[in-house]
């Protein structure tokens, strides 16, 4: 009966969507077969000459990528941590419980590059308040020009920023759980670390899950605070696939190999987020 | 162990909440210094470590001719790019909601979660896969550096947004009320306007507020896409850090810049604590 009105529902969104995608996708496919720079800009066909130098001669792809991995597992897992503490500490009745709350989201409201911005000066060598203070201890850390320190600022920027979407996330499905199993565990005079091992992780877990897959996703995309923070520097050890890619592609105008790139990466992504997703629905709901 | 634990607990909440406020509170001094505060030494407290000033303030209203630092404009492209492309996305996106949590649709093996993980998946897209072909794509029609060109950019971004509320959010009003309007004599497009969206405020404002949040913080695109024509916050405050403008004009703009958002966070939380996220964030 309602056979044709499903469609004037569904079709206005859909179509808007994958008309929008479409074209770009197959362009990159495309483009990604052409020798496409700045000197010869136009789509010829040169086969699949850009993945071979992809694969076999370009080692910064592979490590930008792998800092990629690294920056993200990192910081969702303590943003994770971190979140579920937090949620776990305002869920229950506390002193000023929804100031906290509020303040706890706070940080996923505000501009991330416009933050950094703000990070980068209160990180600054010589004019900073961070290194001012530590300076008392005799301590002067070079938080964005030394190869190990500017990955672990980074994590830092990107903890403050994010927790509170994990947190959120984690709040509202703590929010959202049944009373019987609590009530259950009180009975039997739980203490509270088994009564969190035994009752709120496991109820938690499929929200862990999305939390976490969804955030991964987010995370996955790190390139605005690199690009302030440090420009992927020094030398290229902040750099990310994305902001590699930026480089190759919107910098030094080779159209045709960035878009094997980021083809290249968009599979990666599908497949390990897919991989992830599912390991984690294994690890998680075990029980 | 309990008086530990809660000692702990407040510890670790206290220690948060001061390192979330820490950039804020150091943005809002250095908005005050001067010259001399800012380089000759970290200084902290107002009237005793500096005289506070409203120089990084004052540069907010001028002119850029007269040394302003001109962020009025960016902020009005910035709220109609964002307020746009999020209203598009939520009217397209909560259609094909409803279409979705209501009727069944088969297309050879695609059934209806496949259709709402494809809407969701979008998410998934590095914008950089999508930044280059934009690049070439809006060129060519002269649409870069253009609000338009941006705006239907950032409905791919933020359509899968509502899409994702808004399906769980349908999924928990009760059918029986689309039913019933449709006895009564309804289409149903009326049933849909007067019965089922007003029963999903909630629903809307959340996926509503998310896609504001997202659109409004969205740097990348806003950096590839536009270049002198619109320019859009973000871009602006991050070409100013770039330039040579002094901390505290940056630290003024910036604060100004990220304000408005800080709203949403009471707003969040207080259907946070009625209980209405629960069902729309999942």
């Amino acid at each position: 009966m309602n056979f044709k009105h499903k469609y004037f529902f569904l079709f206005p969104g859909l179509f808007v969507l994958i008309g929008i995608l479409i074209f770009p996708i197959i362009f990159v496919v495309r483009l990604s077969l052409s020798g496409w720079n700045s000197y010869n800009p136009g789509l010829d066909f040169i086969g699949i000459e850009n993945y071979i130098r992809l694969f076999t001669d370009d080692p910064r792809f592979w490590e930008s990528f792998f800092r990629l991995s690294f920056l993200s597992v990192t910081t969702v897992i303590l943003q994770y941590v971190i979140g579920f503490a937090l949620a776990h500490m305002v869920w229950k009745d506390i002193k000023f419980k929804r100031f906290f709350r509020v303040l706890f989201l706070v940080p996923m409201m505000t501009t991330p590059v416009i933050m950094t911005v703000i990070w980068r000066t209160f990180f600054h060598e010589s004019l900073g308040p961070v290194n001012d203070i530590l300076s008392n201890f005799g301590l002067s850390p070079k938080w964005l020009t030394d190869p190990a320190l500017a990955k672990f600022t980074v994590i830092i920027v990107e903890v403050w920023q994010w927790t509170p979407f994990m947190f959120l996330l984690l709040l509202a499905g703590l929010l959202s759980l049944p009373k019987e199993p609590f009530l259950a565990a009180a009975i039997d005079g739980a203490s509270p670390v088994r009564k969190f091992i035994y009752v709120t992780f496991p109820l938690m877990a499929p929200i862990s899950i999305g939390a976490i897959i969804i955030r991964l996703i987010e995370a996955s995309k790190i390139m605005d605070t690199v690009y302030v923070l440090t420009s992927g520097g020094p030398g290229t050890s902040t750099e990310t696939s994305s902001f590699y890619i930026f480089i190759k592609g919107l910098r030094e105008f080779q159209m045709g190999y960035a878009a094997s790139m980021s083809f290249t990466y968009l599979i990666i992504m599908i497949i390990s987020l897919t991989i992830i997703a599912k390991v984690l629905t294994k690890l998680l709901l075990k029980e | 162990m309990s008086k530990l634990y809660t000692f702990l607990k407040y510890f670790f909440i206290v220690f948060w909440a001061v390192f979330v406020v820490a950039p804020f509170l150091w943005a809002l001094t250095t908005s005050f210094k001067d010259f001399q505060s800012v380089n000759g030494g970290v200084t902290y407290i107002p009237w005793v470590d500096f005289e506070p000033n409203l120089e990084g303030w004052k540069v907010l209203i001028k002119s850029p001719a007269k040394g302003g630092v001109d962020i009025v404009e960016p902020y009005f492209n910035s709220l109609f790019v964002t307020c746009t492309a999020s209203l598009i996305s939520i009217i397209l996106g909560t259609l094909s909601a409803y279409a979705l949590s209501r009727y069944t649709f088969k297309a050879g093996f695609v059934k209806n979660n496949d259709i709402t993980f494809f809407f969701i998946s979008q998410r998934i897209m590095p914008p950089i896969v999508l930044s280059i072909p934009f690049f070439l794509f809006l060129s060519s029609i002269n649409l870069l550096d253009s609000l338009v060109g941006l705006i239907v950019v950032y409905i791919v971004l933020l359509m899968p947004i509502a899409v994702w509320i808004m399906v769980d959010f349908f999924n928990k009003v009760p059918r029986e009320i689309d039913e019933t309007a449709l006895i009564d004599g309804c289409n149903p497009y009326q049933a849909f306007l007067k019965v089922v969206l007003p029963n999903s405020i909630p629903g809307l404002i959340v996926a509503g507020m998310f896609c504001i949040i997202f659109g409004w913080i969205d740097f990348f695109f806003a950096f590839i896409l536009t270049f002198t024509e619109v320019q859009l916050l973000p871009v602006k405050i991050v070409a100013l850090n770039s330039s040579v403008t002094p901390w505290w004009s940056l630290s003024a703009s910036a604060l100004v810049s990220v304000a408005p958002l800080i709203i949403v966070a009471f707003i969040v939380e207080r259907y946070l604590s009625k209980g209405n996220l629960s069902g729309a964030i999942k």
